[in-house]
């Protein structure tokens, strides 16, 4: 009888302290997109599978090619992400990490994983909140509001050009929006990294995502970790589409070339 | 006594485990990993198998997608070369191997005698030149350096993503079919089980100038795929010649058709099936000078087809490859008679059909560690031949084994490798119609850089 009291009581203090050790591993962390639940120990599998070589075992952004890499891999541990739906300076969503992983990022070593399994994204994502303890202690912010967009108009876009000079978008992206303004030369990322300034002229694909919403987004948010800052207080809503509008027309090849060339006109 | 030993064993195997624990994973700088930054187990659920990651990367025109794909983002002074070869040490038993009763008499008659070799081997040397030449062009060149010489096995160039879509791929070479499951990525390296029986199968006494859709064919193919991969389709026109360069056979195109679909099952997996077809013309004589077949001069076309259906299903770290044939030939290409003689056919003679399959299923716990196994079978349904045995050309085929990756990324991927593989032919024992079993035990190292 003895025995089996103490054994029983073995085992519950087993039971405690294997508990007590996942969760200061973090490896009790989940994610939540839609009906889908993130395990991180599912997800430490698949980074060491897919992400290792990048972000590095430690999620420091140090993998063995990193130094291969321009630009250089997310530091996970610093819970600083540019792609966000969340309020300059807040944890993102558990979404914003998904839709990243899926997505990728243009222009840089960071491919879509859109092949990999929706289950399996979302334990990645579990995981990848393993690597700061931030995601522990802080809640992520409200997704910024992204009003309906108005209609994309001449006026609009003149408006957007002269928001693009008052608030000195130039100064990094240059007069012309080709991302070689004066400032472009000397700026990097908080890891001290240079940076360049996106060429609004070479396409339609931003680093976090493609639409008019989420070009509105990023104004709004700010890239976090860049030098990219949010405009949500310097500018209205309005004023925020009518820049999205203005850099849509820097790479529109010829239905806007005319408006362009009055844009310039003094 | 026994004890001791038995301890002994123990703590070796305890110090083998602290070994293999402590060893970190040993990535190193390959040549894909140069350009896109990415581990070689991100592509290969185990090298060289791909994952579906590593299938939408090949099905791209090996491109991300995220502008960094096209050559001038490399360093000038890389080359995206691979070699590939595998140092083994195998043995081979033959349990009814025909051979003279008297070592060299022949006139002593033959008998039946079980034959066994054993040695250290080396198969060849695979050469693979792979990438981008352009955004949106990508090539493949594969020279196999053999005992008997140098082969290409593949090469081609693909215009990808034509009109801006996934959908629309022309490829034109020499190249692997876009098969069910790649011959080219088999895990298993055998004598008797590195291949699938069922994609070179031709039944007894037929002589289709076509081969099976393993070998690598000439042609152009058009393929798309969604953007993760889980929708794909392939038609390739490739000319009748069994991958032959010189046009050696006539002048027909045979057609290959493959379509699959994936979908996620929740707590499983990916799960993915398919469809194939291929449907060609074969001749059956070729015009002669003074008797010689003249090369490329094929005539009295025959038809022939291969269609079936497979699968690739996960069960978290297990997978299992399901794959079915129906094979059939037309009776002169399955009786090896001209169709301008018919007169030669033998009484009763009708178009051999038969079935085939086989299943796989690997345990991959890690990128580092894959256990596998393959049954596969072949069956005759129908002989060309009245006179043939119903069973002749029947197979059974076992194979197990594993494979570890101590190195694992594409310019320097190191597997240590040993498996089993035992093929019955049923019936297929040249002097007492017995069984002809055929069994392989295989260990060594398969490694490309």
């Amino acid at each position: 009888m003895r025995t089996k009291v103490g054994s029983k009581l073995r085992l519950g203090s087993a039971a405690i302290v294997i508990s007590l050790l996942w969760s200061v591993t973090g490896l009790a962390q989940e994610s939540h997109i839609g009906n889908l639940t993130g395990n991180a120990r599912r997800g430490k599998a698949l980074y060491v599978r897919y992400c290792i070589f990048c972000h590095g075992s430690e999620g420091d952004g140090r993998g063995e090619s990193a130094s291969y890499l321009d630009p250089k891999p997310r530091d996970f541990t610093k819970a600083v992400f540019k792609c966000r739906s969340t309020p300059n300076g807040s944890l993102p969503l558990d979404s914003d990490l998904y839709d990243t992983i899926s997505r990728g990022i243009h222009a840089s070593g960071m491919p879509s994983w859109k092949p990999l399994l929706r289950q399996e994204r979302v334990d990645l994502v579990a995981y990848i909140k393993t690597f700061s303890s931030a995601f522990q202690e802080e809640k992520p912010g409200a997704p910024v509001v992204i009003p309906p967009e108005p209609a994309n108009s001449a006026e609009s876009i003149r408006r957007g050009a002269e928001l693009f000079q008052n608030m000195n978008c130039w100064s990094c992206h240059g007069k012309d929006g080709r991302g070689h303004g004066p400032s472009a030369a000397t700026l990097t990322d908080s890891k001290g990294y240079p940076v360049t300034p996106f060429d609004f002229t070479s396409g339609s694909r931003f680093k976090c995502g493609e639409t008019d919403r989420d070009m509105f987004r990023d104004l709004t948010t700010g890239l976090d970790g860049s030098p990219m800052p949010s405009f949500a207080d310097a500018m209205t809503a309005d004023q925020r589409w009518d820049v999205v509008h203005y850099i849509r027309s820097l790479n529109a090849p010829k239905g806007h070339s005319k408006l362009k060339a009055e844009l310039k006109t003094p | 006594m026994r004890f001791v030993t038995f301890q002994k064993i123990g703590m070796q195997l305890v110090g083998l485990g602290i070994l293999l624990a402590g060893m970190q994973p040993a990535y190193g700088i390959p040549a894909f990993a140069r350009k896109f930054g990415l581990p070689c187990s991100a592509c290969h659920e185990a090298w060289p198998m791909l994952n579906n990651f590593g299938q939408t990367f090949k099905d791209n025109g090996y491109q991300l997608g995220n502008d960094r794909d096209a050559p001038i983002y490399q360093d000038p002074g890389y080359w995206p070369i691979m070699f590939r070869t595998t140092p083994v040490w195998h043995r081979e038993n033959n349990n009814r191997q025909t051979v003279d009763r008297v070592p060299g008499d022949p006139g002593s008659g033959l008998v039946e005698a079980s034959v066994s070799t054993s040695g250290f081997d080396l198969g060849g040397v695979d050469a693979i030149a792979a990438g981008t030449l352009s955004k949106n062009i990508s090539f493949f060149v594969q020279p196999f350096f053999g005992n008997s010489g140098v082969a290409i096995t593949q090469a081609w160039a693909r215009f990808d993503n034509l009109l801006g879509s996934h959908w629309l791929n022309v490829k034109m070479g020499k190249f692997e079919l876009d098969e069910p499951i790649s011959q080219e990525r088999l895990l298993t390296l055998s004598n008797s089980g590195g291949l699938y029986y069922n994609y070179f199968f031709t039944p007894p006494g037929d002589n289709n100038f076509f081969q099976g859709i393993g070998f690598t064919q000439l042609g152009v193919e058009v393929q798309g795929h969604s953007d993760n991969d889980y929708t794909r389709y392939s038609l390739a026109v490739v000319t009748n010649s069994n991958g032959q360069t010189g046009l050696p056979s006539s002048n027909t195109y045979d057609l290959y058709a493959n379509f699959n679909k994936a979908f996620e099952a929740r707590w499983f997996g990916r799960q993915e099936a398919g469809v194939y077809g291929y449907f060609g013309e074969s001749p059956t004589y070729f015009l002669t000078q003074n008797g010689n077949p003249i090369p490329g001069t094929g005539q009295g076309n025959r038809s022939f087809y291969r269609i079936g259906a497979y699968g690739h299903w996960y069960v978290n770290k297990f997978d299992f490859y399901t794959f079915y044939m129906h094979g059939s030939d037309n009776v002169f290409l399955g009786n090896a008679v001209p169709s301008n003689h018919p007169e030669l056919l033998p009484p009763g003679a009708v178009g051999p059909t038969w079935n085939g399959g086989f299943i796989e299923g690997h345990y991959n716990p890690t990128p580092r560690w894959i256990v596998l196994g393959r049954y596969e079978l072949t069956r005759m349904s129908r002989q060309a031949n009245p006179g043939i045995p119903d069973n002749a050309g029947n197979l059974d085929t076992w194979t197990v084994g594993y494979r570890w990756y101590p190195i694992m990324n594409p310019r320097a991927g190191l597997a240590w490798t040993q498996e089993f593989s035992r093929i019955n032919n049923i019936g297929a024992a040249p002097l007492s119609s017995q069984d002809a079993i055929r069994n392989s035990l295989m260990m060594g190292f398969d490694f490309d850089f």
